[in-house]
């Protein structure tokens, strides 16, 4: 049994249907965290995209990036809006500026949903695989590190 | 070269909307809403719906124009036009984009409006039940973040940390809805008044802003304008509401995936909302009444900053109740209750709202009333406003 944030039953990622997000998927289950750099003007790009919104070229690269950064902004849902989270209580979700390369990436910050989430604080990625799932994936989580 | 303007080339001729429900309360199907709206209008402007030649709508509506056009008869459809995007962003594109096809002779009598009995078809604040999610929401869903509340809360609590703005600001949207909505007949929320210990109390949707009285209803119901040529405005029955202007579309990347806009946060008016000023001939201190789309009070917040209607480091002071209540508020706010009080009728009610403010037929009327801005669907993208005027504004 994998042990997860949150509960099982949510819907899992999925690069479907056009694939274009694959390599992510696929680098957070060897514990990478990949994002695009584009090959004609070396500028990072998140989310995915088909083309660099910069130079225009379609020769993006992936390469891996340091899981590491500050959070840029928090919510703690209460009201639950799918089944899988009836009675489960509040949880936090964390959007996080990563360090260096000017992209932010979302995921829940692991620990207690009742601490204090502060603007500004340091984080370090953490790779929470859902081994049990078909087919396997893996989530990008959070954790404290000040 | 003539100066390319929508200002005072049309006008609202005819509203009209259905009785508004509560989610799943609607006797009636959706599309029977839609042409309940639809020859709502056509009697308040004094016209037969086979005088309609033109629909535009939004958010994805499921009443479609040719099926409307078969179904009231319509002798010839000119235009059939669906603004893209979610929730209430396009409720002022649609009503721009009428006019722009009235204004440049592709159509004489178009129809904007919105049918929507979330009854009968999917609530937008449970998240699909689904095995597995592509594109965005993969990188979304799996950590809990599926409804519109919770995708737009982020940009909320960013944007209340950085410019220190406190919950009573929200709190006094949500009030003076509220108050406006307990005149309204029509207002789902009439009879069931709020005040300031009982938004309090209220539970948490999402912390850190959002209570449950910072949410909007789901509702079923109806609601429809007419738009017209300006030179025959006088020709109805009704005092015409003139468009002044109408902007739409996005900030830069707006839509860029899983929250990496550079402007962030925002509600994505900045672009939009001066070249709509410029369009009306207008400053922000000339607008009398102001209708802001409500899906969340914290969008509210974003779209009268973005649209130069409060300063962010005054919201505090100016975003009180009795600023916003009409009729003596110094900026009357969703007067008619809004998508929080009234009814969630993805923003149109309060383009109605607006136009009855300008003919001076309003519940709750306010004294100054030549001018009135609509602010369409914040946080969404693309995002769209406009702005009424009466005939002494042109």
């Amino acid at each position: 049994m994998s042990t997860t944030y949150l509960p099982s039953g949510l819907p899992a990622p999925s690069s479907a249907p056009d694939g274009l997000s694959q390599p992510f998927w696929d680098g957070t289950r060897q514990r990478r965290l990949m994002i695009q750099k584009c090959s004609g003007c070396g500028a990072h790009q998140w989310g995915p995209e088909w083309i660099c919104h910069r130079c225009h070229s379609f020769d993006l690269d992936w390469v891996e990036v340091q899981g590491s950064g500050r959070i840029y902004s928090y919510e703690k849902p209460h009201h639950p809006v799918h089944q899988a989270l009836s009675g489960h209580g509040p949880y936090v979700i964390v959007l996080v500026e990563l360090d260096g390369v000017n992209v932010r990436m979302l995921g829940n910050l692991l620990g207690d949903p009742a601490q204090k989430v502060e603007i500004g604080a340091t984080v370090e990625a953490v790779f929470e695989p859902h081994d049990d799932a078909d087919p396997p994936y893996t989530l990008v989580q959070w954790r404290r590190i000040d | 070269m003539a100066e390319r303007t929508l200002r005072g080339k049309v006008a609202i001729a005819g509203i009209g909307e259905t009785t508004y429900y509560r989610h799943g309360k609607s006797p009636d199907s959706e599309f029977k809403l839609a042409l309940q709206a639809i020859v709502r209008a056509c009697e308040d402007a004094g016209i037969s719906p086979h005088d309609i030649d033109g629909f535009a709508s939004y958010g994805g509506d499921r009443s479609d124009g040719p099926r409307l056009a078969a179904a009231l008869g319509i002798k010839t459809l000119r235009f059939s036009n669906m603004f893209w995007g979610g929730g209430g962003g396009g409720v002022c594109g649609a009503v721009g984009n009428a006019g722009a096809a009235v204004a440049t002779g592709m159509a004489d009598c178009v129809v904007a409006f919105r049918s929507l009995a979330q009854g009968q078809y999917a609530r937008y604040g449970r998240g699909a039940p689904v095995a597995s999610v592509g594109g965005d929401a993969a990188f979304t869903a799996p950590y809990g973040m599926m409804s519109p509340a919770q995708m737009f809360a982020m940009k909320v609590t960013r944007f209340m940390a950085t410019n220190g703005i406190s919950d009573t600001a929200l709190r006094a949207i949500s009030l003076a809805c509220y108050h406006h909505a307990q005149n309204n007949p029509n207002a789902v929320m009439r009879g069931r008044p709020l005040d300031e210990a009982m938004y309090d109390a209220s539970r948490w949707i999402i912390e850190p802003h959002f209570h449950l009285y910072d949410c909007c209803q789901e509702n079923d119901g109806a609601a429809a304008v007419i738009v017209v040529p300006a030179e025959q405005a006088k020709d109805f029955r009704t005092t015409p509401a003139y468009l002044l202007a109408c902007g739409q579309g996005g900030d830069h990347r707006s839509a860029a995936p899983v929250h990496n806009m550079p402007d962030y946060p925002g509600s994505h008016f900045k672009a939009l909302a001066p070249r709509m000023y410029d369009m009306a001939q207008l400053s922000p201190a000339e607008i009398d009444i102001v209708q802001c789309y409500e899906n969340f009070t914290g969008g509210v917040l974003m779209s009268l900053v973005e649209h130069g209607l409060v300063k962010a480091d005054e919201a505090n002071e100016v975003l009180t109740p009795e600023n916003l209540k009409a009729p003596g508020g110094k900026m009357p706010l969703n007067t008619s209750g809004g998508n929080l009080a009234e009814c969630y009728m993805h923003g149109l009610e309060l383009v109605i709202e607006a136009v009855r403010q300008i003919r001076g037929t309003a519940i709750n009327q306010s004294a100054r009333r030549d001018t009135a801005i609509v602010i369409g669907g914040p946080m969404v993208t693309p995002v769209s406003s406009l702005i009424l005027g009466s005939e002494a504004s042109l």
